[in-house]
């Protein structure tokens, strides 16, 4: 299959009513039914949210530095970890994995479109609203919620400052958004994939999102139920989470990490699916182990529901389930091993070159697995009891989620900015923000294992004085790691307005349909689908 | 295209529903919240207003966008492919609903299994009960909570009975509906579809009489009496908004039939419609079990 050829058949069967695919301005953002602006707004408005998510933590850090109350007011230090948690999460990297489903899913499977695309608008413009009500809770008597990122009862129910309904309902958009995009996904792979493309066909890219979207679809509406019992227990009286009247706090824990454990393979499945794109192209080889690789992602996918309680081993579980969450959690650590090996044993003997997108794979297969190493610590129910609730868990998920979830999407990002824009990125700017990105994130992170296993208790805006000079290291880190995302931004806008033009296929060694077509590529792609052989 | 070898899949236009849709959702959430708060603090405010307006904002996008995709599947744009996609996409989407229940489900048998219990002694918590809750005995239903408050139990004889006979009878009479229109026996159709509207406003209208049992001063079934009262108005409440919305969405194929919408092999939001009916039953019979019998 030539590129010619796709070229040639791109626009003939495009169903439009209208004949100039773009409107001009605004309008074409707010109406579009097309996956690739679609994608592009989810992108744009993921990492505005990053850098919004990104400045909370610079207060944070800034009132870290030292011990003391320097800066904040405690209260107020509460609402910035929690929004900054909720943000990143809900706003930073899940729409940025959906920015990416939506650029490349119709691409990689040869689809004209996603599946539903005004639906797939709907998923998206209903975002940035859930966040404004967020954020804009800052501005209220209330104030933002300030009870964790988990907002466990009773503190977001009997101690709350206010903000519960306001959040509540924020957390209903966002969670009606991550359902219909799922769905979306799911329905554009199960049912729009090119003729002969059978599903041990797929790039791992297209199973990890699969598997990605039906764990949303399972555990979002959990989230829904949780939060819908938070607020009729704050506001109709209700005692889901109160043992007066018949209900249990810990209750609560246990419906939320039911959709929270989930959540957390959601954030990183993806980033999998990215990073095994990305090391088989700039190894020259292919991956190696594709279907161990599926299995593993599925393995992953179902041991996700049965592990949730081992976010709350200290609430005085039976033994029983203490054990049973236990060696479920290290099961997982089987196949994900099986993910590492896979990764390392394409890259053995392969043609290596270290361009951007390479080095935050690699980067990300490293640290990934310390931070993997560091939950495999805290899943043994006895050594957790001693590391639960200090900034050791902080370190742990920051090492998945900013050296993982985050520096996949960066890869992601290098990898197909030549596809969506049509230049090459500036390489030795995007060399710059990949290693002021590295160290900065080891300094900020890694030191908090220290400060973890000596004592230090997480969420809190002071600090006993042992702990004073990681935290100032730590703070120094996070402001450097910060102020490296300017770079990013930097090398994006320079790419987007200009730069070496790219080919169809900028990396020798890519595969997959998404390269046959023109950079950037042209708005409508696949209206006749490509044959697989 | 010189050759089609495959159906074109329909790719729609712009359109400037779904960013109707987004600010109708806001104008809900915004007003639900501002609603709510201020009915907690006791003052006055615009929330409910803006909750009004946001739902009406929604029922028009509902018709229009319905309308589009109407006009564009009744002039035979969409292919055997896009009726798979909506298909599909309902299906999950019912899928989500199933999880939803699921989470009131789990905090019943939750609550059922362990916190009464242990609240009451039970397994290692032998100190729980005899500190906090002295004068607590564990029971379901839970008559009287941990806090005092008591109420009565609403038995599964009588009015539930009746209902769960009527949604089973009316997911029979929904079946013989869709039979009757693949087989194009439009009479037929719309009677069997009649008689299961009909049972569904019957089954709303005995839920609402029970309700107004419940709340009498006789049996003093709140929403706020434990969690016996939680559980119980939760769950039948969510699932009789469901059947509401189940009831709009048939009332509403029932008009599309009159005007001669659907054919045998091309009804899609038909379908869609009676699938949503059957999962409104399935939740009733689990829900039946569990809340009213067990």
């Amino acid at each position: 299959m030539t590129t010619e050829t796709i070229n040639e058949s791109l626009d003939d069967a495009h169903n439009d009513d209208h004949h100039d695919h773009k409107m001009t301005g605004i309008k074409r953002w707010l109406y579009t039914t097309n996956h690739k602006d679609i994608g592009t707004l989810y992108l744009w408005f993921s990492f505005i949210m990053l850098l919004t998510g990104g400045a909370l933590a610079m207060v944070i850090r800034a009132e870290l530095f030292q011990p003391g109350l320097q800066i904040v007011e405690p209260d107020f230090f509460n609402q910035l970890t929690t929004v900054h948690g909720l943000i990143m999460v809900f706003g930073a990297i899940m729409p940025a994995f959906t920015g990416f489903a939506n650029w490349m899913l119709p691409m990689m499977i040869g689809a004209p479109d996603m599946a539903l695309p005004r639906m797939n608008n709907w998923s998206f413009w209903i975002l940035p609203f859930a966040f404004a009500i967020l954020l804009g809770s800052f501005f209220m008597e209330s104030g933002a919620p300030n009870f964790g990122w988990t907002f466990y009862a009773p503190l977001s129910t009997t101690y709350s400052n206010g903000s519960t309904a306001f959040f509540v309902f924020a957390v209903h958009i966002m969670g009606i958004s991550s359902i219909m995009g799922a769905i979306n996904i799911v329905v554009t792979i199960m049912n729009l994939r090119a003729p002969g493309m059978t599903y041990m066909k797929m790039p791992l890219f297209v199973w990890t999102f699969f598997i990605t979207a039906y764990l949303l679809i399972a555990v979002m509406p959990v989230l829904a139920g949780v939060v819908t019992m938070l607020l009729t227990d704050t506001y109709f009286g209700t005692s889901f989470f109160d043992a007066a009247g018949g209900g249990d706090p810990v209750m609560f824990q246990h419906i939320f990490w039911f959709f929270g454990h989930p959540e957390v393979y959601i954030m990183i499945l993806p980033a999998f699916g990215i990073v095994s794109t990305i090391i088989p192209a700039f190894s020259r080889k292919k991956l190696f182990g594709y279907s161990s690789m599926v299995y593993a992602t599925s393995s992953i996918a179902l041991l996700s529901f049965i592990v949730w309680a081992h976010h709350m081993f200290t609430t005085g579980m039976p033994l029983f389930g203490e054990l049973f969450f236990m060696y479920c959690t290290m099961l997982i650590a089987v196949p994900t091993g099986v993910k590492v090996f896979n990764w390392v044993a394409t890259m053995w003997r392969g043609s290596l070159t270290f361009e951007t997108p390479m080095l935050f794979s690699i980067a990300f297969v490293i640290l990934f697995t310390i931070g993997g190493f560091s939950g495999l610590m805290l899943a043994l129910t006895p050594v957790d009891f001693q590391y639960h609730d200090t900034y050791f868990v902080v370190a742990h998920f920051h090492y998945v989620l900013v050296t993982g979830s985050l520096f996949s999407i960066y890869a992601g990002a290098y990898f197909w900015l030549p596809k969506w824009t049509g230049h090459m990125y500036n390489e030795s700017l995007a060399k710059w923000h990949f290693w002021c990105s590295l160290i900065s994130v080891n300094l900020l992170f890694f030191p908090m294992h220290f400060l973890g296993l000596a004592g230090m208790p997480r969420r809190i805006p002071d600090y006993a004085l042992q702990f004073a000079d990681f935290n100032k290291w730590v703070s120094i880190g996070g402001f450097a790691f910060g102020l490296s995302q300017l770079i990013f931004l930097a090398v994006v806008i320079k790419c987007i307005k200009g730069g070496k033009k790219a080919p169809a296929k900028p990396w020798d060694g890519a595969e997959g349909l998404e390269w046959t077509v023109a950079s950037p590529a042209p708005y409508h792609t696949f209206s006749t689908p490509p044959k697989i052989d | 295209m010189t050759t089609k070898e495959y159906e074109s899949y329909y790719v729609p236009a712009q359109s400037h529903w779904p960013i109707v849709g987004a600010v109708a959702l806001f104008m809900i959430a915004f007003g639900a919240a501002n609603y709510v708060t201020d009915f907690k603090n006791e003052v006055n405010g615009y929330g409910g207003y803006l909750l009004l307006g946001g739902i009406a904002l929604v029922i028009y996008m509902l018709f229009g966008w319905f309308s589009n995709v109407i006009n564009e599947s009744m002039s035979g744009k969409y292919s055997h492919q896009m009726d798979n996609s909506f298909r599909q996409g309902m299906s999950w989407f019912i899928f989500s609903e199933v999880m939803f229940f699921a989470a009131f489900f789990g905090a019943l048998l939750y609550v059922r299994s362990f916190s009464v219990p242990w609240l009451g002694g039970a397994g290692n918590n032998f100190e729980t009960g005899a500190v906090l809750w002295p004068d607590f005995t564990a029971s379901w239903p839970l008559l009287k909570t941990p806090g005092g408050t008591e109420t009565t139990a609403m038995g599964w004889f009588g009015l539930p009975l009746i209902n769960t006979v009527l949604l089973l009878t009316s997911s029979i009479t929904a079946h013989f509906a869709h039979v009757a229109l693949e087989q194009n026996k439009r009479p037929q159709l719309k009677a069997w579809l009649g008689l299961t509207i009909i049972l569904g406003l019957a089954f709303l209208f005995f839920q609402v009489l029970e309700y107004s049992h419940g709340y009498s001063d006789e049996m003093q079934l709140y929403l706020t009496s434990g969690i016996y009262g939680n559980t119980f108005y939760m769950l039948t409440g969510f699932h009789g908004m469901h059947v509401t919305l189940g009831c709009i969405m048939l009332i509403v194929m029932f008009f599309r039939i009159l005007k001669g919408h659907f054919t045998s092999d091309n009804h899609f939001a038909f379908q869609a419609a009676s699938w949503y009916w059957h999962f409104v039953d399935v939740v009733w019979v689990i829900l039946f079990v569990f809340v009213y019998i067990l």
